[in-house]
């Protein structure tokens, strides 16, 4: 990958994550940085939810989501942007996935972040399987996400 | 020529396996789609025309007119739900 250093990086990962020290991390040292946004998903409970799982195509996963960040770099005067997204289970109020962006004013940040979540919604290989009162199923994708990011002029259809 | 089929979430669990290796004379992914499915049986069935199914060729996703080599990797999937 053609990134400078580890400003941009993506981590897959079972293991929780400490927002705090992520964001730390991402704008030590630099003293160009002068907004930093980010995103946390999580379980979201309700519908008779008790758990959910998370599948992924390792390998894949983490090159769709470099290749998104390159192409965020393309669009976006971003300073740096991790990405952390967690695979096996989880329980209800558990975080999912981080997405965080520094730059040096706040417009590129936040919407370099929306790009890179609507993208990611729709273009990394994760499958959710959630256990609820009637069963496990798996998660259908929804039209609104492919809709998400076609609002940046993307046009990639994910749910049909 | 040999290639590696890669399967995932509600797929994987219909076919009963994640991987598995297939001989084929195909040369893009909408043939080799249209040879698994005349597999029959559950592959007829989640490999549909009529289901969504996505595929990644060596692990970037394409359109079904990407053309097959030896040895690649091709992977079925229905649409993504991660985030």
């Amino acid at each position: 990958m053609n990134q400078p250093s580890n400003r941009f990086s993506v981590s897959i990962q079972t293991q929780d994550f400490d927002v705090s020290a992520e964001l730390a991390a991402l704008r030590a040292d630099q003293p160009g940085v002068g907004a930093v946004c980010s995103f946390v998903g999580t379980v979201r409970g309700g519908h008779g939810l008790s758990r959910m799982a998370l599948e992924h195509y390792p390998g894949m996963t983490e090159r769709s989501i470099e290749a998104m960040m390159q192409e965020a770099q393309q669009r976006f005067d971003m300073q740096g942007a991790r990405v952390i997204h967690r695979v096996g289970d989880l329980a209800i109020g558990d975080q999912i996935v981080l997405v965080a962006v520094t730059s040096a004013h706040r417009g590129q940040s936040f919407q370099a972040c929306e790009f890179l979540m609507d993208y990611l919604k729709t273009q990394a290989p994760f499958w959710k399987k959630e256990t609820t009162d009637s069963g496990a199923h798996w998660v259908d994708a929804r039209s609104s996400d492919d809709a998400a990011l076609a609002r940046w002029g993307i046009q990639k259809t994910n749910s049909k | 020529m040999n290639i590696t089929l890669r399967y995932f979430a509600s797929i994987r669990e219909a076919l009963g396996t994640g991987s598995e290796t297939w001989h084929t004379e195909t040369t893009n992914l909408a043939a080799l789609r249209d040879e698994l499915i005349a597999r029959g049986g559950a592959y007829a069935e989640r490999l549909s025309r009529e289901r969504p199914v996505r595929m990644a060729l060596n692990q970037d996703l394409c359109e079904e007119s990407a053309a097959l080599s030896e040895g690649a990797e091709v992977a079925l999937f229905p649409p993504v739900t991660g985030g």
